[in-house]
């Protein structure tokens, strides 16, 4: 099954490669990967895409917490999360297509971030699932390049009940 | 040492931090990355510097150091070569979890990825095999590094640490300050156990009609010997250790049932696939251990105490697991249970066991066998001796027919199984262990791997028993080659490729000699017991294509053994 994994690592030389070389050491798939800044100055998030049963998934989540580097790792599966994902996607077009091409756009609520006289850019943000969908419908006027950022995900709004002085 | 708030260079800083951690002892060797380190070491006398004759020895040594005192054992040793000779090492106290932190000299920060001279990412290369590594970027950093390295490899789960120093970082001055509190926010150490599983364990061991605590390396490192006595004796649990446990229980209380696994005792295994009740204490449910992961102790509840979580459930699915301090553990335990049930049927089930198929070799027909010269040197010690196993048959006769009575009285290199990690882990018990004999015994394939280090024996006058067991074959490749496959002696015959190894010992000026029969053998471990004095070495000529049994097949159920040659039989 599909796992979504949220780590806080430390964002320091090294930190990322040591999250890689378990996971390639240990034979754990990774499916994507995505590392960014946070709110915190010195700490990144990673957000890795992974599959596996249950055994393996909790040998993947102890092996992250048991690198030092490592803050806090979070299985997102079973939680309430939003998850997205970036897309570029560089598109040849004929006369006559662009029309068309800018409708399917408008359907998957992307941009058009560039154009020349043969070709178009198109940024998409979405679910994953989204993504291969708009790579299937685009697919007929013929991709040149596809780059994805890989999904990076959060846990939705927590209920916390704010303290009564800071309501309005 | 110096004022304080005066500015120290970064070897000074260096020397500094490890006076800090009490160090007593380092072994390395110089080079171009670390020749100021070295030149700081030239003025100082609060540790000894053992000179190695080869890195790899090195990192050996400091591990033998730290596994037999518990202490963290320190390697230091220059950049690239240096360093990548290394590897094998530390990756070896990765798989044993033993504390060493091993200090690499590194090309100078500016010259980092440019393939400078004697340049090598070993950071990069050690990543695997390390609990953690650094590469000191800054002089500042500097103490605070090395004081977080000696942390990390002596607490919680323990493992090799290696800190990487540039050159320019040794030769820039800082202040010294080692005041600090180590805070490290991604590593806290889970030492006490959940409570409730705690009382749930003692719960399903108090009600256990065929209890079996299996004791891996985690009780040594734990300095729990004691709590496992304790527990063991207290509710009448018979004990079996793995190979890193032995010493854990002393191997001649009739609760022992010694080894079990690939070359365990028939007793041990049938009793692991028989209880009803399995504590791992300190275990990692090593494939060597299990055999076929599905048939082990599969009528049992599993009970699994460990460290580190990710040695849970790792391998083999368990019923009850605590993360924790074994030792602390333990004591809870013996605590909780109150009542303790009569077992006497489990025990004698397992005395009939021991009777069915008892560990014997053959004395009648005068020649020697290593289990003769293993049970001898028990005998001889009463046990009461360091002994320090390479890898091979040899280390698995002694883990058979060494009486271990006491905990980090017995290494081997385990987890990786590293020929040649023998003799120079002897020269690191060496600089630690003064009261009792130590005393290295190697194959002779093995003996080969680190030979050089003998020179390092000698060059300290290292009061070691240097014993080589000579089959003049690699053995254990040669009885898997023999039972699996089809008897295809493939480049394990050494009679030909082997040295005269009682010449060698003699032309380093080592008292050595050779024994052919029991009766010679008796003499020359008497003799080499006697002696005090530096190393000495004697060559035991054995049976050459002498077999270890019992032998579970690799994958095959260890209840499924074979106890002698030709003869497999199933024995459930």
């Amino acid at each position: 099954m599909k796992h979504t994994i949220s780590i806080i690592v430390e964002n320091r030389f090294g930190a990322f490669d040591r999250i890689a070389t378990m996971f390639s050491g240990k034979g754990f798939n990774i499916q994507s990967i995505s590392i960014g800044e946070t709110e915190v100055k010195d700490l990144s998030r990673m957000t890795i895409v992974t599959s596996g049963d249950e055994v393996i998934i909790q040998q993947i989540i102890k092996q992250l917490n048991r690198l030092i580097d490592t803050i806090k790792v979070v299985d997102l599966t079973e939680s309430d999360r939003t998850e997205r994902e970036l897309m570029l996607i560089s598109l040849n077009y004929q006369k006559g297509s662009l029309e068309e091409i800018k409708n399917i756009c408008d359907i998957f609520r992307g941009n058009i971030v560039d154009i020349n006289n043969r070709s178009v850019m198109i940024e998409i943000t979405g679910p994953p699932a989204k993504m291969d969908a708009a790579v299937n419908v685009f697919a007929q006027y013929g991709i040149k390049e596809v780059a994805r950022s890989g999904t990076v995900a959060l846990k939705r709004g927590e209920q916390i009940k704010l303290p009564v002085k800071n309501q309005v | 040492m110096k004022k304080s708030g005066s500015k120290l260079s970064g070897a000074a800083i260096f020397f500094e931090s490890l006076k800090q951690e009490n160090v007593e002892v380092i072994f390395g060797i110089p080079g171009g990355a670390t020749i100021k380190i070295y030149e700081e070491l030239y003025d100082i006398d609060f540790l000894t510097h053992i000179l190695a004759k080869h890195e790899q020895g090195a990192t050996h040594m400091a591990e033998g150091y730290a596994r037999s005192t518990g202490k963290v054992g320190v390697a230091l040793v220059t950049s690239g070569p240096g360093a990548t000779n290394t590897v094998t090492g530390i990756a070896n106290a990765y798989m044993d979890s033993s504390p060493i932190v091993v200090f690499t000299g590194q090309v100078p920060t500016a010259l980092i990825g440019n393939d400078a001279f004697q340049e090598a990412d070993i950071v990069g290369i050690t990543r695997p095999i390390t609990k953690h590594n650094f590469l000191v970027r800054d002089v500042k950093d500097l103490a605070e590094t090395i004081k977080k390295a000696f942390f990390i490899a002596s607490t919680g789960r323990p493992g090799p640490v290696v800190v990487d120093l540039p050159k320019d970082v040794i030769a820039d001055t800082h202040t010294f300050d080692y005041s600090g509190k180590v805070e490290i926010r991604g590593y806290k150490p889970n030492y006490s156990g959940h409570k409730n599983q705690i009382k749930k364990a003692a719960n399903a061991i108090q009600k256990a009609k065929r209890p079996l605590l299996y004791v891996g390396g985690g009780v040594i490192m734990s300095d729990a010997a004691k709590e496992l006595t304790e527990l063991a004796r207290k509710n009448n649990i018979p004990v079996t250790m793995t190979l890193q446990g032995l010493g854990a229980f002393p191997g001649n209380d009739k609760l022992s049932l010694g080894m079990l696994g690939m070359h365990g005792m028939f007793w041990a295994n049938m009793a692991v696939n028989n209880c009803d009740v399995l504590v791992a204490l300190g275990a990692r449910f090593d494939d060597r251990v299990t055999g076929d992961i599905d048939s082990f102790a599969s009528k049992a509840y599993k009970i699994h105490v460990d460290i580190d979580p990710t040695a849970i459930e790792k391998n083999v699915l368990v019923d009850l697991p605590i993360v924790g301090d074994v030792k602390h553990i333990m004591s809870e335990l013996s605590e909780e249970i109150k009542e303790v049930p009569d077992r006497t049927k489990w025990l004698k089930q397992i005395e009939g066991w021991r009777k069915q198929c008892p560990l014997t070799y053959k004395t009648d027909d005068g020649i020697l066998r290593t289990a003769y010269v293993i049970e001898k040197i028990s005998e001889k010690t009463k046990g009461n001796a360091v002994v320090i196993s390479d890898v091979g048959q040899h280390q698995m006769w002694i883990a058979q027919f060494f009486k271990f009575t006491q905990p980090r009285t017995h290494l081997s290199s385990g987890g990786l199984g590293t020929m040649g990690f023998g003799l120079p882990a002897a020269i690191g018990v060496s600089m630690g262990i003064k009261d009792k004999p130590i005393i290295s015994i190697s194959g002779d394939g093995g003996f080969q791997m680190n030979i050089q280090e003998l020179i390092t024996a000698v060059a300290y006058k290292r009061p070691i028993k240097i014993f080589i067991i000579n089959n003049s074959f690699l053995g254990m490749v040669r009885q898997w080659q023999e039972l699996f496959h089809e008897e295809k002696y493939s480049f394990t015959d050494l009679s030909e490729a082997n040295p005269d190894f009682v010449r060698v010992g003699k032309a380093l000026g080592i008292p050595s000699y050779a024994a052919s029969s029991m009766e010679e053998a008796d003499k020359y471990i008497d003799k080499a017991l006697e002696m005090t004095d530096g190393p000495v070495l004697v060559e035991f000529r054995v049976l050459k294509e002498d077999m270890v049994f019992p032998m579970v097949p690799s994958g095959a159920s260890i209840s499924d053994m074979m106890i002698k040659r030709h003869n497999p039989i199933r024995m459930v």
